[in-house]
């Protein structure tokens, strides 16, 4: 079998394929959080009573979730500049370019899981909040929030692990991420199955890395008294083998 | 459970509680006033009148279908009426203006809400909160009052309704009569003046009703308004000042207890209350 252990070895501690796996853990967080935001803000749109806003939410999903997003990255970095002469100068790098265009694409998929965690939650929740003499404002944030961000971690974990691989995509607009370090050490030396490797074990290290963090989360999210020592990551980390 | 300390205690729950001398004691604390309410074609409530005075406890009964939960939600400002008034301590509340008056916007219906408790048939309690926080939460939200003055109060309150041991406790880890007794602690901490109670014992198994109902009686002797929907007959027999029959979205009958069980004067009451016992 031709595979170089050392070449592997090399390519898994070089600089450049850290470098590359930071980039990609900075855009999915960024991005991610993003979209998390904007999914929340077209889920209560849509939701309203407002027939206007009810509107511009389903339009927002319809197109973004319709055109695919390698087709969105492309436009956002080459034809938005050509549309809008001020995003021709540096500042727009291709980061910021790959981070709108993600976090606009996954707005998206997550107004319509932040909307499945709004109509998860009973009525009478609300009911006795507004009894109790909260303000709309009041009800949202105490007992409306937590009770959505649980029901709605499961399907954001996924969200956000397709996002860690759907940033490989910005290759495509040369930012520098592992995919594009892969692809250009593999230009130089013809190593494929090495730096494949590599690579792969990278993405395989951080989802692990996000897998654990959800766990914690979850955890966090038990609403149960028994839960006291368990709070820790690294106990969620030893939990994560036995699930 | 109860009896050494009032579960309504004037040094517990803050000194809102004077009244100014003349809105007290005049007319009814608590009024509907001709409250229509229609879903769709559906008219639920044809023109419901009745006052309850100050101290007063209002057992509610009626079949399932003549409207009562929705009248007791209309009473709490949670749904808008589609004809006459709530009025507390003589004041029209809910809405704004005379004439065709237009409903108050969500904030200051909040507002209003505050002089009023709600108990509900489920408890609905909040399921991200201990008890603790449950009670806590109208202190701190509503009432602005700091974490630490609020989980004083909170806690306070739940051992004068028994649960002083399971303050840390989620609902999940309650028994049904635990979790509606917090329930009734959530709404008591906010000092109402009136409390709405939407049958708080239906959800619950047999054995856990007299808890409830223990601390429903207790609050009852202590002087609390109290607007009760409830089945349980021996509960209204035994606390209740008025008994009220709703059918069909109208009041049928209204009486004291001995008036209304010894001799109903209507028709509906009498055949109601050969079906229930």
């Amino acid at each position: 079998m031709n595979f170089d252990g050392a070449v592997f070895w090399q390519a898994l501690t070089s600089d450049t394929f850290r470098q590359g796996a930071i980039t990609a853990i900075a855009l999915t967080v960024v991005a991610q959080l993003t979209a998390v935001v904007i999914g929340l803000v077209l889920a209560v749109m849509r939701g309203s009573g407002n027939r206007v806003l009810r509107g511009i939410s389903w339009t927002y999903v319809w197109i973004f979730r319709a055109i695919p997003t390698l087709v969105q990255l492309l436009f956002v970095w080459n034809a938005l500049p050509q549309l809008f002469p001020a995003l021709r100068e540096d500042w727009f790098s291709s980061f910021l370019a790959a981070w709108l265009a993600l976090s606009i694409n996954e707005g998206a998929y997550m107004a319509e899981i932040v909307r499945s965690g709004l109509l998860a939650i009973d009525e009478g929740q609300q009911l006795a909040a507004r009894a109790l003499g909260m303000t709309p404002w009041s009800v949202f944030r105490r007992v409306v929030i937590p009770q959505v961000v649980r029901v709605i971690i499961p399907p954001t974990a996924n969200e956000f692990i397709t996002m860690l691989k759907i940033t490989s995509l910005a290759s495509a607009i040369s930012l520098q991420e592992l995919l594009t370090y892969t692809q250009q050490s593999i230009s130089i030396t013809f190593r494929f199955a090495e730096y494949y490797a590599a690579a792969a074990i990278y993405y395989l290290v951080i989802v692990s890395v996000f897998m654990a963090f959800q766990a914690w989360l979850e955890r966090r999210f038990l609403w149960s008294s028994q839960r006291g020592g368990e709070r820790r990551l690294v106990t969620a980390l030893r939990g994560m083998g036995a699930r | 459970m109860t009896d050494h300390k009032p579960l309504l205690d004037p040094a517990l729950l803050g000194t809102e509680v004077v009244e100014p001398a003349s809105t007290a004691g005049s007319g009814p604390l608590l009024e509907a006033v001709d409250i229509r309410k229609r879903y769709g074609r559906n008219e639920v409530l044809r023109g419901v009148s009745f006052g309850v005075e100050r101290g007063d406890v209002k057992a509610v009964l009626g079949p399932s279908g003549s409207g009562k939960s929705t009248m007791l939600r209309c009473l709490a400002l949670l749904e808008p009426i589609d004809g006459g008034e709530v009025r507390l301590e003589g004041r029209t509340v809910g809405v704004r203006g005379s004439g065709r008056p237009a409903r108050l916007p969500e904030r200051e219906l909040a507002h209003q809400r505050r002089d009023i408790g709600m108990v509900f048939q489920k408890f609905n309690l909040f399921p991200h909160l201990t008890a603790l926080g449950n009670v806590m939460l109208g202190l701190t939200e509503v009432r602005g009052r700091s974490k630490e003055d609020a989980a004083q109060i909170a806690g306070d309150m739940l051992e004068r309704v028994g649960l002083g041991a399971r303050t840390r406790f989620y609902p999940s880890e309650l028994s049904g009569g635990q979790q509606q007794r917090v329930a009734i602690a959530r709404a008591l901490v906010m000092n109402p003046k009136v409390m709405l109670f939407d049958e708080p014992t239906s959800a619950l198994d047999p054995e856990l009703v007299g808890e409830v109902l223990a601390v429903m009686e207790e609050l009852a002797r202590e002087g609390m308004t109290m607007v009760v929907v409830t089945h349980e007959i021996g509960f209204a027999k035994r606390v209740a000042s008025r008994v009220i029959m709703m059918d069909e979205g109208e009041i049928v009958e209204d009486g004291t207890p001995t008036e209304f069980f010894g001799s109903p004067r209507h028709e509906r009451t009498r055949r109601f209350l050969e079906a229930v016992h």
